[in-house]
């Protein structure tokens, strides 16, 4: 293994402290529990708070700010918070209206926000993204993942709280959203915990895995290295057979690599998947392309599909001035 | 029950563990995510480095004390589930008579049943309930038919030895590994091989004190 360590017990405290001090006019930095609050407090607004695992920056703590999260509770790499987190950090940020928390499904992070949510002494509600289309058997009861989809949540979610709606309000468009959104992703490599030293899975040089997820968990199928359309043929019906948009949606596309993959080839991605959308009779008008939500060192990707109506898009547009995403402010 | 049973239990199950890295390590990579083997890892030094604190406990405080502790500090599935099973065992502690058999395997019944309901889990779902609660069953039942100790112990670790291997045949439909359906069939689950390992420790030292 060859990485930017020091120690291996301090990486996630000297990364926390590297992006603090990078971004200090947006966010403030609490250790022992650690989360991540917004520099300046804001009033009247639901406070939204999301967390997971660390190792899929710059998801959550790059999307601290004005018109995205209030606080960020960033767990172990790959492992979810604890509540003790969750509760320091809705003591922090709470400012009348409420907490709504964003969590990705997977049964720890479940687990710690629900014992969290429990011994909060805030009116509270809990928005769950399951986006992720590669689990295919719905009757596994844990149910679909939360991947790359939840930035999209998030920032519209965000949106609509810095308008002053209230807690329920906010649910609902957080559960609207992810209803509408869907993702699968394919990893070329593995990648590796640092605390393990050794990639998570093999993956020889002619293989890819179709639906891995964000932690290197395996997906659908192990198949022999393909061309990009062929692999973006798969995850786009993949996606679209979930999601069965009616003809004319309109649609955003995002392409989110896992870090290891450049951005050169994320492109080609969406070069061939906006060709399969159009041909399928829809219009995407919004766009996002980048590593928003990663797996550590993995090279891959995944596409994520939103179908758009005017609330959403509106709430997409509005200004956000978070590390990882800034528009419009 | 002692709270120095219980220290002692600690540093045994933190040896053991280790012990077992390479297995328990390997299980994880190929149906899990690769951090359970680091979050008992974490856990079990926790509980270690606690020692002095927990010496001077009546044996339902220090219980207590261990399962919040440990919801702060492992993460990931196994904090909420090992803390709930701790506190859930620490109350039934207070509440009965520990000294008998019976009333521990009282107790450990309560922390089981602590970990369905967190969990809302329960047997054949490839996870550590598979273990946990087939050997909760024969505790309480051997206990209650005041079967000889030494006796009793020994089949608790074939319990334990069974319900881990059981998971080897299971679709998983809970934890990590329910992502996998039919791909986790013939990988024994990781979490039920700790939970034996932690089992055939506590039963081992019991045997001897």
């Amino acid at each position: 293994m060859k990485k930017f360590i020091n120690r291996i017990d301090d990486l996630l405290v000297e990364s926390l402290s590297g992006f603090a001090a990078a971004h200090r006019d947006l966010v403030t930095l609490h250790l022992d529990p650690n989360y991540l609050t917004r520099a300046q407090k804001p009033n009247n607004k639901v406070a939204l708070i999301s967390g997971g695992g660390s190792g899929h920056e710059p998801l959550h703590t790059g999307f601290i700010g004005y018109g995205m999260l209030d606080a960020a509770c960033p767990g172990h790499v790959f492992t979810s918070p604890t509540p003790d987190q969750m509760l320091e950090a809705a003591q922090a940020v709470e400012n009348g209206k409420g907490v709504l928390f964003i969590v990705k499904n997977y049964a720890g992070d479940i687990m710690n926000f629900e014992m969290a949510a429990e011994m909060l002494p805030f009116e509270n509600a809990t928005v769950v993204t399951s986006d992720d289309v590669a689990v295919e058997n719905s009757t596994y009861t844990t149910g679909r993942r939360g991947v790359a989809g939840t930035v999209i949540v998030e920032k519209c979610v965000g949106s609509l709280a810095e308008t002053g709606a209230d807690l329920a309000a906010c649910k609902a468009l957080g559960d609207k959203v992810n209803s509408r959104t869907a993702s699968m992703g394919v990893a070329l490599t593995s990648c590796t915990v640092p605390a393990a030293g050794r990639p998570t899975f093999d993956l020889d040089n002619h293989e890819l895995e179709m639906g891995v997820g964000i932690h290197g968990e395996p997906g659908r199928r192990r198949e022999p290295m393909r061309t990009a359309d062929e692999i973006v043929a798969d995850l786009v019906d993949a996606i679209l057979d979930d999601l069965k948009p009616p003809q004319d949606s309109e649609v955003l596309l995002m392409v989110n690599g896992f870090t290891g993959t450049p951005l050169m080839e994320l492109y080609v991605l969406y070069n061939s998947a906006a060709r399969l959308l159009q041909e399928r009779g829809l219009h995407i008008t919004r766009s996002l392309v980048g590593d928003y939500t990663t797996s550590l060192e993995m090279a891959g990707a995944s596409i994520t599909v939103c179908l758009l109506d005017d609330e959403i898009r509106q709430h997409w547009d509005s200004p956000v001035h978070t590390a990882a995403l800034r528009w419009g402010k | 029950m002692k709270t120095e049973f219980i220290l002692a239990a600690a540093e045994a199950v933190n040896a053991a563990i280790l012990a077992n890295e390479a297995e328990i390590e390997s299980l994880d990579r190929e149906i899990g995510d690769g951090d359970h083997f680091i979050n008992m890892k974490r856990g079990c030094a926790t509980i270690v480095s606690m020692r002095e604190e927990l010496a001077t406990l009546p044996p339902d405080t220090a219980l207590q004390k261990i399962g919040m502790k440990l919801l702060s500090t492992i993460g990931g599935a196994s904090g909420p589930l090992l803390g709930s099973f701790f506190i859930s065992m620490a109350k039934a502690v207070k509440e009965q008579d520990t000294t008998s058999l019976a009333g521990i395997a009282a107790a450990f019944a309560a922390g089981v049943e602590a970990i369905k309901s967190r969990g809302k889990s329960d047997v054949g779902e490839k996870t550590m309930l598979d273990v946990l609660i087939p050997v909760s069953q024969t505790f309480t039942r051997l206990a209650a038919e005041g079967v000889e100790r030494h006796d009793l112990l020994e089949v608790l670790k074939r319990e334990a030895e069974q319900g881990m291997r059981s998971t080897r045949d299971m679709i998983a439909t809970k934890g990590r590994a329910a992502f996998l359906g039919e791909r986790a069939i013939g990988h024994i689950d990781p979490g039920a091989k700790s939970c034996q390992v932690i089992i055939q420790t506590v039963c081992d030292l019991a045997g001897r004190h």
